[in-house]
C-alpha cells in the first residue's frame, strides 16, 4: 500500500507550478470540516436562544446542570419536568463524581448550575468565586449496606462487615462516600477491611450487583436506584455521617433567569417530593 | 536512490505535520510545567506512591512474561502456519488492541470473577482471582498480548521461512529449528513486542479497576494511584503523572531501536542474517 504512493510522488511533483493553490485547497478542506464537525457537536450543547432567557421575567433557552453522579435518575426527572412547565427550555445535564465536577468548572467548563453530592466540593466552588449567590442545601443521604439478592454471607449488621472472610467493597477515603465509610467505622468502633477501595459509589455498587463482593458500603439512594439488583440493610451507625447535597447557581451564568428557576425547581415542594421518592432524606438544618 | 535526495514533501503538509507534533506534545509540556518540582520528590516517594510504583513494576513484569509465554507460539502459528479462518482467529486475537479497556475488564469479570464462566471451577480449587493481584496480571496480559504477537508475527514474516527450511532439509527437527534459526532471527522482534507489551500493561487501568478493584499494595497499580489522587491531591497526580511519562518516554525509546535492527538484519536476505548475538539485553 505503501509503496506505490511513495513512486507516485515523483512524477507529480514537477508539475507543482502554483504551490499556493496546492497548499491552500487541501487545508482549506480539512479545516472546513473540522469547523463543520465541531460546530454540529457545540449545536447539541448550546442550543440556540441560549441568553434569550437573560433579563427576561420567564425562563427561557437553554441551561447545562453539572450534578453528583448519584443525582442521575432525580434529576433526570425534573429536567423533564422543568422543559415540561417552562416551554423554550431545555435542561442538558452533566454527571460525575462531584469532585471532577467542581474541577471542571473551576476549569472553565460552561455550567449553569452545580448540584454536589457533598459540601467541600461546593466550597471549593465558592473559594473560586464560581457560585452564585450562597449555595442551598436541598437534601441529604446516608449510606447503608448493599449485598447481592440472597444475601449469601449472611450480613445482618455493620460489625458483621468486619468479619474476617467476608469481601467488602467501599469507597476509598478520598471520596465523599469514603470520608463518610471512614466516619461510620469510627463511630461504630470497627476496623473494616475492604478488599477493594473504589473512586466512585457506583463501582462500589457494580461489584455488589455482578456478586464479586459479599458486601458494599454505598448510599440508600442507590440501592433503590438498583432495584431488585441488591437488597440494602440500613444500619443505625449511618446517621453519624450524613452527607448533605447544596445546590447553586455558577457565577458567570448566561442564563441566569433559567438556572434559578431550576434552583426553585429542586428546592421547592415538587423537587423534594422526587428526591424524597428516591430515597433522599430531607435537607434539615 | 534519487529518492533519498529529493524531498516532495509540499509545504501543507509539513504544516500538518508540525500540528501533529503540537497535539502530542504540548498537552504532555502543559503537565510538565504545571509540576510542583518543589514537592516533587516527597510526593512521588510517598509511601502509596511507591507501593503503586512496585506494584504496577511487579505486575506489568510478570504479565509481559505470560505474553511472551503465550505470545510467541501464538505468533508462530499465525506466522507460519495455514488454516481455515486464520484470518478470523487473527482478527479476534488483536481485537483487545480497539476495544475500550472497561470492555476487556467487563468480558475477564464474566469469566474468571465468582459468578463466571470459570468462576466456580476455579473456586473449588481454591483460586479466588477477582481483587487479587493475579486479577492485575491478567488484565494486563489480555490488553498487551496483541502488542506482542503483531510484532513478533511481523518479524518472522519479515525473516522469512528459508532457513528454517534449509535447517530442516540438513535434518534439523522442529525443536532444534525452532531454539537455533527462527529464535534468533526475530530476537530484536521478540524485544521489541515484549517492551511495547509492558508498556501497554504499565499503563493498564479500564480493565484493571472494573476486573480487579483497588486496594493499596494489591491492587492499585500507579495509574489507579494517580486517579484516585487526583481527587483530593492533584499535584500528587500530576506529579506521579511525571513519573509514567517519563518510564513510557524510556519504554518507547527501547521499543523503537529495535525494529531498525530487524530490518537491517533480515531485510537482505542475500546475506547472511547472522542474529547479533549482543541484541539480548
Amino acid at each position: 500500500m505503501i509503496l506505490p504512493h511513495t513512486r507516485r510522488t515523483a512524477p507529480v511533483s514537477p508539475t507543482r507550478v502554483r504551490p499556493n493553490a496546492v497548499l491552500l485547497s487541501p487545508l482549506l478542506a480539512v479545516t472546513a470540516l473540522l469547523v463543520a464537525i465541531l460546530s454540529g457537536c457545540a449545536a447539541g450543547g448550546t442550543a440556540p436562544g441560549a441568553t434569550a432567557g437573560e433579563g427576561s421575567g420567564t425562563p427561557n433557552g437553554t441551561i447545562t446542570v453539572y450534578a453528583a453522579a448519584s443525582l442521575k435518575a432525580t434529576f433526570t426527572e425534573l429536567a423533564g419536568t422543568f422543559e415540561a412547565e417552562n416551554p423554550g427550555t431545555r435542561v442538558s445535564l452533566s454527571f460525575a463524581g462531584s469532585s471532577d465536577l467542581a474541577s471542571q468548572i473551576s476549569q472553565g467548563a460552561p455550567a449553569d448550575v452545580f448540584a454536589s453530592a457533598d459540601t467541600a466540593n461546593m466550597k471549593k466552588l465558592q473559594d473560586a468565586g464560581l457560585a452564585d449567590g450562597t449555595p442551598r442545601n436541598f437534601a441529604t443521604n446516608t449510606l447503608a449496606i448493599a449485598v447481592p439478592p440472597g444475601n449469601p454471607a449472611g450480613i445482618a449488621s455493620l460489625k458483621d462487615l468486619a468479619r474476617p472472610g467476608i469481601k467488602l467493597v467501599t469507597c476509598a477515603r478520598q471520596v465523599p462516600c469514603g470520608a463518610a465509610t471512614a466516619k461510620v467505622a469510627e463511630t461504630a468502633g470497627l476496623t473494616l477491611s475492604p478488599v477493594s477501595e473504589e473512586n466512585a459509589v457506583t463501582d462500589v455498587l457494580g461489584k455488589v450487583v455482578s456478586g464479586e463482593a459479599d458486601a458494599g458500603l454505598v448510599y440508600g439512594t442507590d440501592i433503590k436506584t438498583a432495584g431488585t439488583k441488591v437488597s440494602g440493610i440500613q444500619f443505625t451507625e449511618a446517621g453519624s455521617a450524613v452527607n448533605t447535597y447544596p445546590i447553586a447557581g455558577v457565577a458567570g451564568s448566561r442564563n441566569r433567569a433559567a438556572a434559578q428557576a431550576f434552583l426553585d425547581l429542586v428546592t421547592g415542594a415538587e423537587g423534594q417530593k422526587v428526591l424524597a421518592a428516591a430515597g433522599f432524606g430531607p435537607p434539615g438544618q | 536512490m534519487d529518492t533519498q535526495a529529493y524531498s516532495g514533501i509540499p509545504g501543507w503538509v509539513r504544516a500538518l505535520a508540525v500540528l501533529a507534533v503540537v497535539v502530542v506534545v504540548l498537552p504532555l509540556l502543559a503537565m510538565v510545567l504545571r509540576v510542583d518540582w518543589a514537592q516533587f520528590i516527597p510526593l512521588v516517594t510517598s509511601e502509596s506512591s511507591l507501593t503503586a510504583l512496585g506494584l504496577s513494576l511487579r505486575t506489568s513484569a510478570a504479565s509481559t512474561l505470560l505474553c511472551i509465554l503465550l505470545g510467541v507460539p501464538l505468533a508462530l502459528v499465525l506466522a507460519r502456519d495455514t488454516f481455515r479462518l486464520q484470518g478470523l482467529l487473527r482478527s479476534l486475537v488483536l481485537l483487545p488492541l480497539v476495544l475500550p479497556p472497561v470492555v476487556g475488564g467487563i468480558a475477564l469479570l464474566y469469566t474468571f470473577g465468582r459468578q463466571g464462566l470459570l468462576g466456580q471451577t476455579l473456586d473449588m480449587l481454591g483460586l479466588q482471582i477477582a481483587f487479587s493481584t493475579m486479577a492485575v496480571v491478567l488484565a494486563q496480559t489480555f490488553v498487551a498480548l496483541p502488542f506482542l504477537v503483531v510484532s513478533l508475527e511481523g518479524a518472522l514474516r519479515t525473516s522469512g521461512s528459508r532457513y528454517e527450511a534449509v535447517a530442516a532439509t540438513l535434518g534439523a527437527r522442529p525443536g532444534t529449528v525452532f531454539r537455533r534459526v527462527t529464535l534468533p532471527l526475530v530476537l530484536p522482534g521478540l524485544a521489541s513486542g515484549a517492551v511495547l507489551s509492558f508498556a501497554r500493561s504499565l499503563g493498564e487501568f479500564g480493565a484493571t479497576l472494573t476486573f480487579a478493584g483497588s486496594l493499596q499494595g494489591v491492587t492499585r497499580t500507579l495509574p489507579l494511584e494517580i486517579y484516585l489522587q487526583r481527587e483530593t491531591d492533584p499535584d500528587a497526580a500530576v506529579a506521579l503523572s511525571l513519573v509514567l511519562v517519563a518510564v513510557a518516554v524510556a519504554v518507547v525509546a527501547l521499543a523503537y531501536r529495535r525494529p531498525a535492527a530487524v530490518r537491517s538484519g533480515s531485510g537482505k536476505r542475500t546475506t547472511a542474517p547472522a542474529p547479533a548475538p549482543g541484541n539480548v539485553q
